[in-house]
């Protein structure tokens, strides 16, 4: 059928795989060099909790996808592939909440609008078209992995900071005392900042970890 | 490949084939995880009951607060299934569950008028003294506002009351969720209707008034109607 010469097998773990995975952490993190599923990170950095369920099910989300979309991309017509890429996120999203409904309905409620708010993050649709289409299914999942890990760093980063400073709390656990009744740090007069709990400060949290982020990689920064 | 991938007939045959394998592994799913859903939301609703009467678990020397894990065993020990009932509007029995009954789906569906709906009476013993459950169901300011009521054994006083909602204002609407709102209506006698005011009266236990919410008017005027809407069918009832 096709004359080209088979290039040799690629190892698991190729250099270039590895590359997949590491370099969205940093060079290429999705969330402050491409500046994509912003959204949802001003949405869900409340808590660190919402932020680990939020990176688990986009894990789950992202590397199916990512995983399905690579297995038929010669399949595709290329004139619905946005549609049918939509179709293939639409459908694990509404697995995720099915599945949260039924095995951990606390943490549904907490997310409910949110899950579903999967669909619109960029960060999938992006890998999708970006990567999935154009690449294999082996590499597209190390693909996920490593983007998906690139967001939930953020994520986690933001929510540690506005958990702690805007509600007092650590997973849950207060730190100062108690607020209403006054305890601890509280009677001598700190206050939470109710700011930090709101979704603007989300954006100036994102915002310094990109300035850290490129004055300490300065290759990073772009030129005008 | 012989297929022409850009042709329509293509297309249409990838389309279609997409779909009907996407819907049948979604239905699929969906109604193999249909039994634990449903558990769920009874448990959700078993632990809605329970709030209104401020129900604890009680091991050796902790009080635990009300869980998904506890709330089947509490329900059991704390509510008298056998004398729940379902009242109607006129004030007379029906012949139905009370924990089947239910009252949002009623609420909506429009062509039900408000006299024609179920009102479910939840009964419940603690400490010895019976307390009735109220189940209410309202309109917030934007989206669906529900609690309970449990009243004393006297029918009269309210023993405690436990609101929530679907889609208030955070940090206006939304409180009625909040120990400090609903606590209000303790002590309140429900013959009498209860009032939302403004003035700061509402802190007097037993004038027939609480205090709205700042910001939250639309809400805590819906709170108002939800409940003395609902009540006056149940004092109808414990009248006889």
């Amino acid at each position: 059928m096709s004359e080209k010469v088979k290039a040799p097998k690629e190892p698991l773990f190729s250099k270039k795989n590895k590359r997949l995975v590491v370099e969205p952490l940093d060079d290429n993190n999705p969330v402050t060099i491409q500046v994509l599923g912003i959204c949802s990170a001003l949405a869900i950095t409340v808590s660190i909790e919402q932020a680990l369920v939020m990176t688990g099910s986009v894990l789950f989300v992202l590397g199916a996808g990512n995983m399905i979309i690579s297995m038929l991309r010669n399949l595709i017509p290329s004139r619905i592939r946005i549609i049918v890429q939509l179709v293939v996120v639409a459908s694990l999203v509404i697995i995720v909440n099915e599945v949260l409904k039924a095995f951990m309905p606390d943490v549904a409620e907490k997310l409910s609008v949110f899950v579903g708010l999967i669909i619109t993050n960029c960060i999938i649709m992006g890998r999708f078209e970006a990567f999935a289409m154009a690449n294999k299914p082996w590499p597209s999942l190390l693909d996920a992995i490593g983007n998906t890990v690139g967001y939930g760093v953020i994520l986690v980063l933001v929510s540690v900071f506005r958990e702690i400073f805007g509600s007092g709390k650590f997973f849950g656990m207060t730190l100062f005392g108690d607020r209403i009744e006054g305890t601890g740090a509280y009677s001598v007069g700190y206050m939470d900042n109710n700011f930090i709990i709101l979704a603007p400060f989300a954006l100036f949290a994102v915002g310094i970890i990109i300035w850290i982020q490129r004055a300490r990689n300065t290759k990073l920064i772009e030129e005008h | 490949m012989a297929i022409n991938k850009d042709s329509n007939g293509y297309t249409f045959i990838f389309a279609i084939a997409l779909v009907v394998v996407v819907g049948a592994g979604l239905a699929a799913i969906s109604i193999g995880l249909k039994p634990f859903q449903d558990k769920n939301v009874e448990i959700k609703k078993k632990m809605d009951i329970l709030a209104a009467i401020n129900a604890k678990e009680i091991n050796g020397s902790d009080t635990l607060d009300i869980s998904r894990k506890n709330a089947e065993k509490l329900y059991e020990k704390h509510i008298l299934v056998d004398e729940c009932v379902v009242i109607g509007s006129d004030g007379k029995e029906r012949d139905l569950e009370a924990f089947d009954v239910d009252i949002k789906k009623q609420y909506r569906d429009k062509n039900l008028s408000w006299c024609d709906r179920d009102y479910p009476l939840y009964v419940a013993e603690v400490d010895g003294a019976k307390k009735y459950i109220i189940p209410v169901v309202g309109s917030g300011l934007w989206g669906p506002i529900w609690g309970y009521i449990a009243v004393d054994d006297d029918k009269e006083t309210i023993y405690g009351a436990t609101f929530d909602h679907k889609t208030e204002t955070p940090g206006l609407g939304a409180e009625i969720k909040q120990e400090f709102y609903y606590t209000q209506y303790v002590g309140e006698k429900i013959s009498g209707g209860i009032k939302s005011v403004k003035d700061g009266t509402g802190k007097e236990v037993g004038n027939g008034k609480v205090d709205g919410i700042t910001g939250g008017t639309i809400t805590s005027k819906g709170v108002e109607e939800m409940v003395n809407r609902t009540l006056e069918v149940y004092v109808k009832y414990f009248k006889g």
